[in-house]
């Protein structure tokens, strides 16, 4: 396990997210994309802290990285139900007002 | 040894379960991949020697998954294990997408000459963590405390039915108030 296998992992799992978020109609599966791409980025920090600089201040970042993924998953949560009252649909092709 | 190998055995079930998400052809088979990832993850983690981050890496995902699945069922209106689908638009392009990251943020990885190790880690991580958001780092706890408290504020804002401005008007003005039913004291 070194740093370069670390980061291999998590631009994998980054890469894989991209794909999920770019191709996916689905609200949720979106989300599910963006959740990959967080989870590759929470790995990679994770690296960088161990094999670089271990010391508290690394944690304390990938604190903030997690409350950044909870606010996500909550408003893409809130998001997704203000969709489907609205437009009855979960799917973003339907949902292009979003992007105005 | 032991740690090089587990890491390889967690770094493939995360990213071939990663993948699975968007390869399965139901909601429900997609989500219990996408947990069995991130326990992967949280594994890798704690491989890396941060117990509280990998635990609650573990701990808020599966969370999240049960939250995903009750969505589905809510909004998807059917049984998700037994609904094959497959909703994807501009493939090839994604494709495309996600492996020129993974070549670029690889390359990256591999060719970047990274500098070696400054200081030790400390004994208890979790302890030092601890220490350090009680201490020189509150205010990063401090920021996200009320960044956190606007997103529930958000998140029932935009989720709710009716509001209080669905009643009352812009500027909580409007008596008596728009009520699909009347009824009430006074209404």
């Amino acid at each position: 396990m070194t740093l370069q296998t670390v980061l291999l992992m998590a631009a994998a799992l980054f890469s894989v997210g991209l794909y999920g978020a770019i191709s996916q109609q689905v609200v949720v599966m979106v989300m599910m994309g963006l959740e990959l791409m967080v989870n590759g980025v929470i790995l990679a920090a994770a690296g960088f802290w161990w094999f670089l600089a271990p010391n508290p201040d690394g944690q304390v970042l990938l604190m903030v990285i997690i409350a950044a993924m909870t606010v996500e998953m909550a408003m893409g949560f809130a998001v997704a139900t203000l969709l489907h009252r609205e437009h009855g649909t979960d799917m973003t092709d339907m949902a292009g007002d979003l992007s105005q | 040894m032991v740690l090089d190998v587990g890491f390889w055995v967690v770094a493939v079930v995360a990213v071939a379960s990663g993948a699975a998400v968007f390869i399965v052809d139901s909601m429900a088979r997609a989500t219990y991949a996408l947990a069995l990832s991130f326990i992967a993850v949280g594994v890798a983690v704690l491989m890396l020697r941060q117990d509280y981050v990998g635990v609650i890496t573990i701990l808020m995902m599966v969370m999240e998954m049960a939250v995903m699945a009750v969505y589905m069922v809510m909004f998807m209106g059917m049984n998700p294990a037994l609904m094959p689908m497959s909703m994807v638009h501009d493939n090839r392009r994604a494709v495309g997408a996600a492996v020129a990251t993974f070549v670029v943020l690889g390359a990256g990885a591999l060719l970047i000459p990274w500098p070696t190790r400054r200081g030790a880690p400390p004994a208890d991580p979790t302890r030092a963590l601890g220490e350090a958001l009680m201490g020189p780092h509150m205010l990063a706890m401090v920021v996200i405390s009320p960044v956190m408290v606007a997103t529930i504020v958000a998140g029932v804002v935009l989720a709710a039915h009716r509001t209080r401005y669905d009643r009352f008007g812009d500027d909580l003005r409007r008596r008596p108030a728009r009520d699909p039913r009347r009824g009430g004291v006074g209404r």
